[in-house]
C-alpha cells in the first residue's frame, strides 16, 4: 500500500513541474508592467526603473525562473503586491475560507443530487426522470455570477431574509478562535452557537450558488451508475430472491454505484474550487479565488503563481485520496494496483 | 453587559420565535460609536512611503499620522464641507514663521506617538529625510514643492524644526500639508529597520508608527481595516467615533444594497447613477463634491498622425457627443467642460469649459480642410479599472466619430497595464481622467501639457510657446506677482484649449452616500475619507 | 504503467463509464435519421431540445435581418427604458435596443461555441486517438500534458491565457479549447484504446492499410458519435466561459453584442432595479446552454440508450 502511494506520488512530479513552468511563463507574458503599476501615480521612468530593480524584474527570464524556483524550494512564494503580504500567509489565511465554501456547496449539492439521481434511475423514462434532467441542466445553464447577484438582489435586498453579503461573518461578530480555519467547525469547538449561526447564515447564499452548478454532474453520474448497476446480474438475483425493492436499491445497488460517483465528486470539487472565483467576487468572500483574479488583472505574478501551485497540489492530493478510497471500497483495484 | 452577552441574550429571545435573524437585530448597541463603511478597494500598505502603496493606503496614512500643518475646512455653497486650499492650519506645529530662506515651525510639546514616545523635531527631520530619500512616489511628491534633500531639514531644538528653501516655490507650503510629509516615530521604526531596509518600510507597511487620531487595531488585507480612536491624540479635537470598520466590497451593486438597506453607515466613492437615485429616494444622505483640479478628457497623441494636425483635433472636439455623455454616463452629475462662449479664458476659473460643442457639420468641414474628408481609422483606448465611466463614453464617442467618417475600434486596457501603456505614449486616442492634489491650474498644465513630457502628458504635446507661459506662471506665483500670474494662467488655458491635444469632457464629483445619522463628512483633495471630523448620532 | 492508467481513468471516467465493451455501431445516415425520429418521439424533452437547437441556428443565420433596430445604435434619450411595445426587452445604459442585441448576438455566441469545440476536437480528439492507438511514449507524453492542464484551476487558466494573449474572440476560443483539451483527449484515448485490436481494425491491418490510414478511416469514424455528444455538452460551457471572462473584464470588446458581456454589463444595474438589461441576455444564454446540454443527452440516447447519463 505504501509503495503504491509512493509510486503514485512520483508520477505526480512531472505534473507539478509542468504547472510551475507553465504558470511562470504565462504570468511573464501578461501584458502588464507591475513596476509601472506600483510606482505610483506621478512616477517618472527612473522611479519605475527603480521599482523594477526592487522587484527583480530587470533580470532575464531564465534568471528570474531560477530565482523563483530557488525561493519555491524554501517555501517562499513571494509577496503579493496588491495586499503587501507574503503569498504563503495570504493563501494560508484564505484557503480555509474557499475550502469551507466549496465543501459546503458540495455537500449541499450531494444532498440534493444523489437522491435525485437515484430517483431518476429507478423511475427511468418517467416524468421524474425528465424533471430531474431539466432541473439539473438548468443549474449549469446560468453564469454563476449572474445567479449570485440575482440571489443577493432577491433574498437580501428585496426580501431581507439573507444576511448582508459581507464575507464570512457578520461585521459585529468576531470570528471564532482559529483551529481549523473553518468557521463552522471552529465555532462548534469553541461552543459558540451564535457565531456558528452567523457564519452559517453567511454561507447559505454563496453555497447555494455554487451547489446549483454542481448538481448536474453529480446527479447524472449517480443516475448512470445506478442504471448500469440495476441492470446487472446480482441485482436481478437479489430482486428474484424477493428482497424488498427499497433494500435492493439502497443496500445493494447504491453501494455498488458509489465508485464512479466518488470519482465525479473529486472532479467536481476541484472544478468548484476554480469556479468559485466568481462567487467569491460577488459575495466579497475572502477566499483565494477572488485574490487570484485580482492579482491576475494587476499582473501581480507572485499570488497567481502561488494560487495555481496550491490548486495543483490540492488537485493531486485529491486524486490520490480518491485512489486510496477506490482501494478501500473496491478490493479488486487494490490487487491490481 | 458586554457585546457577547448582549448577543447571547438577543439570540435567546429570537430562538424562541421562528427563524432567528441575528444579523438584523443584535447589534444596535455598539453601533452608535462605531462607523462601518464600505468601498471598492482596501489598502495594500499602511504607509504612504511604501513601494506601490495604493490610494486606499493613503487613507490609512492620513488618519493614523499627523503632519506639521493641515488644510482648513470650509462650507461650500451647497452646505457641504470641503478642505480649503487657501488656509493652512496647525496640526503638529502650533505656529510657523516664513522667511526668505527658511520656514521655522514650533511643535506641540505634549504630543505622543501611539506607543507613548513624545514627538520631537528629530522625528520630523527623520520622517522628511525618509520621504525625500526612499524614492518612488513620496520623493516625487516632495519634489513638487521643491523639497529635495535631507540637508534642507534641520532640528533647531527638540520642538523647533526648520525647512530651508532651495528655490522660491509657491507650492512648498501647500506641499507640506499633503499626506506624504507625515511624522513617523523614528525610534520605533529605526528599531525595526534592517540592513536591507534602513528606513523600516517593511515594518510600517503593516504597523502605522504615527501619532494620529486613529490606530489600526486589525488589518486583514483585501477584506477589512479596523481602527480605534487614539485617546491621547493632541493635534485636534478628539474624534467622536471610537471605532471605524472599513470593509472592502468589490461589487458596486452590493455596496449600494448595503447602504440602502441600512447595514452600513457610509459608502465611499459611488457611481453617479446610484447617488442620483438614492438622493431621489431620500432614505440616505448623499454628498457630492466636484473633484478639484480634475477632469475627464479625450486625449489625442500628437505624435500619431493625423492627430499632429490641429484641424483634426478641433474636428474631433466638435464631433464629441458631450450632451449624450453627460446624460447617459454621468446622469447630469458632473460639471460640463464644453459649450462656453469662447476658448479665451476671461477668469481664473479652473477647470473651465471649452468653446466646443457637438457640431457635426463644423467637424466635417474641419476634417475636410485638414485633408481627411474621407476620415481615417483609429483605436480608442481606456482604462478597464474606470470602465463604469469610460466604457459607455467610448461607445458613444465611437458612434459620433463614425458620423464624421472616422472608423474606430475600442481597446480596453486592464487597470494594471494602463499606467505602463500611457508611459509608452503609443496609444493614439484615449479617454482618461486626471486630477492634481494641489489645486492650481499651472500644476495641472505642468503635468499634462508641459514639454517636459511627464507621464500624464499622454498626448506627448510639446509646444515651446506653451512651456514658456507655464514656466512664467510658476515663476510669477513663486514671486507673489499676482497680476502677471493671472495673465499667464489665462493665456495658458486659452492656448491649451485652442490647440486641443486634450479635449475636456467634464469635471466629475466625488460621490458619497451615508445614513442620515452621519454628520461632518468633509471632502479632501486626496479623495479619501477623513474619519476625524465624522460624527454619528 | 498500471498506475498511470488508473490516474487517467479516475478523471476520465465521468464520460466513459468503466466496463464499456467495444461495440460496433450501425452506420448509415438514413438509419440514423429514423432513429432520431424514434428517440425524439420517445423522449419529449429531447424532441424539444432538437427543435430549440434548430431555432437557435436559424436565429444565428437570420437574426441580423430580423432585428428591429441597429444593435449598435445608441439613443441616450431612450436610455434604461423598461420593456415596452417599442423595445420588447427594454434599452440599456446608452439606449440600445436589447432585443436587437440579443438577437444579433446569437451568431457570435454560436460561433464562439462551435469554433471552440471544433478546435478542441481537432486538438484533443486527434491527439487522444493517437495516444490510445499507439500507446507507449506517445500516450505517456500526451497523458502528462493533459494532467498538467487538469491540475490548473480551469477558469483561472482560461483567464490567464486571455489576459496574456489579449481579449479577442479568437483568444477566447483558443482559451476555451485549451481548457477542454484533457477531456477530449481522454475520451478519444479511451475509445481508441479499446478498439485498437478490434476485429475490424485487424481486418483493415491485414488488408495492408497503413497505421495512419487505419487511424483516420477506421478508428476516427467509430469514435465520432461519442465525441459529438461531448461537443454538444462543451458548447454550453464555452458560452458560459466567455460570459465569466466578460464579468471580470476580459471578454469581447465593446460595443460588440455578445450575451456574456451584456449580462456582465447588466449585472451592475440589477440592484438599481433595471433588471431587464441582464435578464434577457441571461435568459438567451441560459436557453442556449440548456439546449446544447439537452441535445448532448439526446445524441447520447441516439447512439446508445444504455449509456445515457
Amino acid at each position: 500500500m505504501l509503495r503504491h502511494l509512493g509510486q503514485r506520488l512520483l508520477t505526480t512530479i512531472p505534473t507539478l513541474v509542468g504547472v510551475v513552468v507553465v504558470t511562470f511563463l504565462l504570468t511573464r507574458i501578461l501584458p502588464g508592467d507591475p513596476a509601472a503599476f506600483f510606482a505610483g501615480p506621478t512616477a517618472d521612468p527612473a522611479a519605475v526603473e527603480q521599482i523594477r530593480v526592487t522587484l527583480g524584474l530587470d533580470k532575464s527570464l531564465p534568471e528570474q525562473f531560477v530565482a523563483y524556483v530557488g525561493d519555491l524550494l524554501v517555501g517562499d512564494l513571494g509577496v503579493a503586491l496588491s495586499t503587501g503580504q507574503p503569498v504563503v500567509a495570504e493563501i494560508a489565511a484564505r484557503l480555509p475560507a474557499s475550502a469551507e465554501l466549496t465543501l459546503f456547496g458540495l455537500i449541499l449539492s450531494v444532498a440534493v443530487a444523489v437522491p435525485l439521481g437515484i430517483l431518476a434511475a429507478v423511475r427511468q423514462g418517467s416524468w421524474i426522470d425528465h424533471l430531474c434532467r431539466l432541473l439539473t441542466t438548468a443549474g449549469v445553464s446560468l453564469p454563476v455570477f449572474f445567479t449570485g447577484l440575482l440571489f443577493v438582489y432577491v433574498f437580501y435586498f428585496l426580501l431581507g431574509v439573507a444576511p448582508a453579503p459581507l464575507g464570512r461573518i457578520d461585521l459585529f461578530a468576531s470570528p471564532p478562535p482559529h483551529v481549523t480555519g473553518f468557521y463552522l467547525i471552529d465555532s462548534l469547538i469553541a461552543g459558540d452557537l451564535e457565531t456558528f449561526r452567523a457564519s452559517f447564515a453567511q454561507l447559505i447564499l454563496p453555497g447555494i450558488t455554487l451547489a446549483l452548478f454542481a448538481l448536474a454532474p453529480i446527479a447524472r453520474m449517480t443516475r448512470a451508475s445506478m442504471l448500469s448497476v440495476l441492470s446487472s446480474e446480482f441485482i436481478r438475483t437479489a430482486r428474484a430472491s424477493g428482497l424488498a425493492p427499497g433494500t435492493v436499491i439502497v443496500r445493494y445497488a447504491f453501494r455498488n454505484a458509489m465508485l464512479p460517483v466518488i470519482t465525479t465528486l473529486g472532479m467536481v470539487f476541484s472544478f468548484l474550487l476554480g469556479a468559485n472565483v466568481l462567487v467569491e467576487k460577488v459575495f466579497a468572500w475572502p477566499g483565494i479565488g477572488s485574490f487570484a483574479v485580482e492579482a491576475l488583472i494587476q499582473s501581480d505574478y507572485a499570488p497567481v503563481q502561488g494560487f495555481v501551485l496550491t490548486m495543483a497540489i490540492l488537485y493531486v492530493l485529491l486524486n490520490l485520496l480518491i485512489d486510496l478510497l477506490y482501494g478501500l471500497i473496491d478490493p479488486r483495484m487494490r490487487i491490481e494496483g | 453587559m458586554n457585546r457577547r452577552e448582549f448577543l447571547a441574550s438577543a439570540a435567546a429571545v429570537t430562538t424562541a420565535t421562528a427563524l432567528p435573524l441575528p444579523w438584523s437585530v443584535a447589534f444596535a448597541q455598539s453601533r452608535s460609536e462605531t462607523l462601518l463603511f464600505v468601498s471598492e478597494n482596501g489598502p495594500n500598505n499602511l504607509d504612504i512611503h511604501g513601494v506601490g502603496t495604493n490610494r486606499p493606503g493613503y487613507e490609512a496614512s492620513w488618519n493614523c499620522y499627523d503632519r506639521l500643518m493641515s488644510y482648513g475646512v470650509k462650507t461650500l455653497p451647497d452646505g457641504s464641507l470641503s478642505y480649503d486650499k487657501d488656509t493652512l492650519v496647525p496640526e503638529m506645529a502650533t505656529e510657523w514663521t516664513v522667511a526668505a530662506d527658511a520656514i521655522t515651525f514650533k511643535l506641540r510639546q505634549d504630543a505622543v506617538f501611539h506607543d507613548g514616545t513624545p514627538v520631537t523635531a528629530h522625528d520630523v527631520k527623520w520622517s522628511f529625510d525618509r520621504a525625500v530619500t526612499v524614492g518612488g512616489f513620496p520623493t516625487f511628491q516632495m519634489k513638487a514643492g521643491s523639497l529635495m534633500e535631507p540637508g534642507q531639514f534641520e532640528v533647531v531644538d527638540d520642538f523647533t524644526f526648520k525647512v530651508k528653501i532651495l528655490r522660491p516655490d509657491s507650492l512648498l507650503m501647500p506641499d507640506l500639508a499633503v499626506i506624504v510629509p507625515a511624522i513617523f516615530n523614528s525610534k520605533l521604526v529605526k528599531a525595526n529597520a534592517t540592513e536591507a531596509d534602513p528606513w523600516g518600510l517593511e515594518y510600517t507597511k503593516n504597523t502605522p508608527a504615527g501619532s494620529g487620531a486613529f490606530k489600526v487595531e486589525k488589518w486583514t488585507p483585501g477584506t477589512e481595516v479596523v481602527y480605534v480612536r487614539n485617546e491621547d491624540w493632541k493635534c485636534g479635537p478628539l474624534p467622536q467615533l471610537k471605532k471605524v470598520i472599513w470593509r472592502t466590497i468589490p461589487s458596486a451593486g452590493n455596496r449600494r444594497a448595503l447602504i440602502e438597506r441600512g447595514d452600513v453607515d457610509l459608502s465611499f466613492d459611488l457611481p453617479a447613477k446610484d447617488v442620483l437615485e438614492m438622493a431621489k429616494a431620500g432614505k440616505v444622505k448623499v454628498a457630492s463634491t466636484p473633484i478639484s483640479n480634475g477632469m475627464w478628457s479625450v486625449e489625442l497623441n500628437v505624435t500619431q498622425p493625423p492627430f499632429d494636425n490641429k484641424l483634426v483635433r478641433q474636428a474631433i472636439a466638435y464631433a464629441l457627443p458631450y450632451g449624450k455623455i453627460m446624460d447617459a454616463v454621468m446622469y447630469g452629475r458632473a460639471k460640463p467642460l464644453y459649450g462656453a462662449a469662447s476658448n479665451v479664458a476671461d477668469s481664473m476659473e479652473w477647470p473651465r469649459p471649452t468653446a466646443y460643442t457637438t457640431d457635426v457639420e463644423k467637424a466635417k468641414a474641419l476634417l475636410a480642410e485638414a485633408g481627411y474628408a474621407d476620415g481615417f481609422e483609429t483605436v480608442i483606448s481606456f482604462d478597464l479599472g474606470q470602465a463604469l465611466i469610460s466604457e459607455p463614453t467610448a461607445v458613444l464617442v465611437q458612434e459620433s466619430l463614425a458620423a464624421i467618417g472616422i472608423r474606430s475600434t475600442i481597446n480596453k486596457v486592464p487597470g494594471a497595464n494602463w499606467r505602463g501603456e500611457i508611459a509608452k505614449k503609443t496609444m493614439p486616442f484615449m479617454i482618461n481622467f486626471f486630477s492634481g492634489w494641489l489645486d492650481y491650474p499651472e500644476y495641472f498644465f505642468f503635468w499634462c501639457y508641459h514639454g517636459q513630457n511627464a507621464v500624464f502628458n499622454t498626448m506627448s504635446y510639446q509646444n515651446p510657446d506653451l512651456d514658456a507661459i507655464i514656466d512664467a506662471a510658476r515663476a510669477a506665483a513663486a514671486a507673489g506677482d499676482t497680476a502677471t500670474y493671472e495673465t499667464k494662467i489665462k493665456e495658458m488655458i486659452t492656448l491649451g484649449y485652442e490647440e486641443v491635444p486634450r479635449i475636456p469632457l467634464f469635471q466629475p464629483s466625488l460621490e458619497v452616500a451615508m445614513q442620515p445619522t452621519i454628520d461632518g463628512y468633509t471632502y479632501w483633495f486626496h479623495r479619501q475619507l477623513d474619519y476625524r471630523g465624522l460624527k454619528k448620532a | 504503467m498500471k498506475t498511470l492508467d488508473t490516474a487517467s481513468d479516475t478523471t476520465g471516467a465521468a464520460s466513459s463509464l468503466p466496463a464499456a465493451a467495444p461495440r460496433q455501431r450501425p452506420s448509415g445516415f438514413k438509419a440514423g435519421l429514423s432513429h432520431l425520429g424514434h428517440v425524439a418521439g420517445e423522449n419529449p424533452v429531447t424532441g424539444f431540445a432538437f427543435a430549440l437547437f434548430a431555432l437557435i441556428v436559424l436565429t444565428a443565420l437570420f437574426g441580423p435581418m430580423l432585428a428591429p433596430y441597429d444593435p449598435l445604435a445608441t439613443d441616450t434619450a431612450a436610455a434604461l427604458q423598461p420593456p415596452s411595445a417599442l423595445h420588447w426587452f427594454g434599452t440599456d445604459q446608452v439606449g440600445r435596443d436589447i432585443f436587437s442585441r440579443v438577437l444579433v448576438a446569437t451568431r457570435l455566441d454560436l460561433t464562439i461555441a462551435v469554433a471552440s469545440v471544433a478546435l478542441v476536437f481537432v486538438m484533443g480528439g486527434l491527439v487522444g486517438i493517437a495516444a490510445g492507438y499507439y500507446g507507449g511514449w506517445t500516450d505517456r507524453i500526451v497523458g502528462r500534458i493533459s494532467d498538467t492542464i487538469m491540475a490548473f484551476p480551469l477558469f483561472v487558466l482560461a483567464m490567464g491565457i486571455v489576459a496574456a494573449l489579449g481579449n479577442t474572440v479568437t483568444n477566447i476560443v483558443i482559451a476555451t479549447a485549451i481548457v477542454n483539451f484533457p477531456l477530449y483527449q481522454r475520451i478519444a484515448r479511451a475509445e481508441a484504446n479499446v478498439r485498437r485490436n478490434a476485429g475490424f481494425v485487424q481486418a483493415a491491418r491485414l488488408t495492408g492499410n497503413s497505421e495512419a490510414r487505419i487511424l483516420l478511416t477506421q478508428i476516427l469514424p467509430n469514435i465520432m458519435p461519442i465525441m459529438m455528444v461531448q461537443m454538444s455538452l462543451t458548447m454550453g460551457y464555452a458560452i458560459l466561459n466567455a460570459a465569466g471572462l466578460s464579468f471580470i473584464g476580459l471578454g469581447v470588446t465593446p460595443p460588440t453584442a455578445e450575451w456574456g458581456i451584456m449580462v456582465a454589463e447588466g449585472a451592475a444595474f440589477i440592484i438599481s432595479g433595471e433588471w431587464w438589461i441582464a435578464l434577457f441576455p441571461g435568459l438567451a444564454l441560459m436557453i442556449a446552454v440548456f439546449c446544447f446540454n439537452l441535445v448532448g443527452d439526446g445524441l447520447r440516447d441516439l447512439i446508445d440508450p444504455q449509456r445515457r447519463t
